[in-house]
This record gives structure tokens, sequence and C-alpha cells, in this order.
């Protein structure tokens, strides 16, 4: 199915496409179909410049289970980083 | 149905072109008819959301080899240019493509068709996947359409909370100016269009006695004539395809 779910958000730091390191300015997350992932759905994470034009992207296609646990190690990296700083 | 020996002759011409679409706009469009003399129908081709890719590519030439016109406009000319997936998230990142604007690209798509000399004066619509309901969206809302096929469209009949201002009208809305045949291929295993949803689009087809075909088809789902992609059935494309010719043959005629 098309799901046409998406969900966007303005990011700062950078990423690296095909043409080398870019600026990041936004971050479009989608549950739909993947292009490459051998899945009927996918969670889409899209990391973009839209200055630089469509090429400007770094892309994933996860599975739910993975989505879910990127989430996490994200979150939890974070309060250790975040704590150790401020310790 | 492509009917040949291996006595004749067969040739094909397949290019990029450029055309008139939605709002005047010059677009790209994939060109693919077979060579040889004789008039012959034309087939517009909307491609589905994971962009303008190879294998919609391979979709026109597959009409062409079978004695059609074939064009595959480029929905999202206007999103810029880039691999098909680099552009088609970028689409889906802003939230996909109007539907005036598609509309509008297949309105210029029929008229680049029909004037051709080679143009049998009959044009249908195929589309996939998001591709399928903008083919019923524009048998919908163009007048010059002569037969459409909806493969697996979904949102066909879209919740209020899905609309937007791209989409702003659910295209079941549209049903009762629908202006030609309509063939509806479908998976029972689907999850959108549901077997459910295929049936209130059915009941409203029938409501405003709407010529139409509708074909369910069992152990598939969604994206069922994808050969690259885990939702390929084989058995179903095969079928779904022969029923897809007959029926375009049947209201677009054949090459003469």
């Amino acid at each position: 199915m098309c799901t046409g779910i998406v969900e966007t958000a303005t990011v700062s730091g950078s990423g690296k496409g095909p043409q080398g390191w870019f600026k990041l300015e936004r971050v479009n997350v989608s549950y739909d179909h993947p292009t490459d992932a051998l899945l009927e759905h996918a969670l889409n994470i899209d990391f973009v410049s839209q200055k630089e034009g469509p090429g400007a992207r770094v892309a994933v296609e996860l599975s739910s289970e993975s989505a879910r646990k990127l989430v996490e190690v994200i979150l939890t990296t974070l309060s250790r980083g975040e704590a150790e700083r401020l310790g | 149905m492509h009917r040949y020996t291996t006595d004749m002759y067969e040739g094909m011409l397949a290019e990029t072109v450029m055309l008139q679409g939605y709002n005047g706009d010059m677009i790209n469009a994939y060109y693919a008819r077979p060579l040889g003399p004789g008039t012959v129908p034309g087939v517009v081709l909307i491609h589905h959301m994971p962009g303008w890719d190879e294998l919609y590519r391979e979709f026109t030439r597959k009409f062409a080899h079978h004695g059609y016109l074939a064009i595959s406009p480029n929905i999202y000319y206007r999103f810029g240019h880039g691999s098909p997936d680099d552009v088609s998230a970028k689409v889906r990142g802003s939230g996909g493509v109007a539907d005036d604007s598609v509309v509008g690209d297949v309105e210029g798509s029929v008229r680049f068709l029909k004037s051709l000399p080679l143009c049998n004066g009959k044009v249908g619509v195929f589309g996939t996947c998001s591709g399928g309901r903008q083919a019923f969206l524009a048998a919908c809302k163009l007048d010059t359409l002569d037969a459409a096929v909806d493969c697996w469209g979904g949102n066909v009949v879209q919740p209020k909370e899905k609309l937007t201002p791209k989409q702003p009208v659910a295209p079941i809305d549209y049903t009762k100016d629908l202006s030609c045949p309509l063939l509806g291929l479908f998976g029972e295993e689907d999850q959108n269009p549901t077997p459910q949803q295929v049936d209130t689009l059915e009941e409203e087809l029938k409501r405003y006695r709407k010529n139409y075909e509708f074909h369910m088809f069992p152990k598939a789902g969604h994206g069922f004539f994808y050969y690259d992609r885990p939702a390929y059935r084989q058995e179903q494309a095969v079928d779904g395809w022969k029923k897809l010719f007959t029926f375009f043959e049947k209201h677009l005629g054949t090459k003469s």
C-alpha cells in the first residue's frame, strides 16, 4: 500500500552523500514502500538538504523492529553522553 | 493481445521527449512506439510512488511491444532531477505531488498522443500504486480518455483525515464523472486498497451505472506485477497483464 505517512523535522548537522559531506537541513521520516529493502513497507529516513537538490540525501530503509532499536540506542547514547558532559 | 510470428518485421522506437503538461509547463516523458505502417491506439502510463524509474520504462516498452503508442510522463518533473529514488524521496518528503498537477500532465500526454498521425484516436490510461489512484482520478476529471486501468490504487476511497491541500478530494467522490470504461486489478491481501474499500468503490460505480470490470486476485497483495519486489506473484501477474491487454484491445482497438 502507499501510505503517504511522513513526518518531517528541521535538523542541523552534516551528512555524507554520494558527493561527499553536506549540511543537513531536514529529516523526512516515512512509513511506506522502500526502494531497496526487501520489505513491503519500511521505516524510511531521509536526511536532506533542499538547497542542494534531490541528490543531497542520506537514506536508510529499516524494518519496524530495526527502527525501534535505532530509537532506543539513540536515546540511550544521548542520555549517557549528556550525563557524562554534565557530570 | 500481441500476435506475432517469427517471420514478422518488428521494431520499436523508445526515447525521452518533452511535452506540455499541467499549467503549460514543459515536462519530460518516456515515449515508445512500434515501427511500421498503420495507426495504433495510445496509452498514458502514470508511474508509481517509487518514481519515474526503470520499471516504468520497461512497462512503457511493453505497451509499445503490444502495439501501442505509449508515453510515461515524469509527473515528478517539477521536483528537480537526480536518481529516480532521490527525486521520489523529495516528493515523499514534500507531501506528494498535487492531484491537479498529475491530471494536467495526463491531459497533456493524451493531447501529445492524439496529435500524432500514427494514433487511431483512442487513448487509455494505466497506473499502478499511487498511479492507479491517479489513473482513476484522470478518468473522472478528463473527457479525452477512452479506457482506464487502475492497478491497486490506494486512497481512491480516501478518508477525510487523509485529505491534504494537494489531495483535497477523495477520488471516489468524482465517480459520477467517470468518462470511460474502467478496469481494476486488486490483490485480496492488500491493505490499501483493502478488499472492503474496493467493494465500496464498486458500489459507487454501480450506483452511477458505470462501465467497469474489477478483478480481485487471491494470494496477492499490493504491487504483484513488480518482479523486483517481494510482492511479485507470477501467476496473478501473468493473468493480470492478459486481462489488461484484452480490456484495452476491446476499448481502444488495435493496429489497422
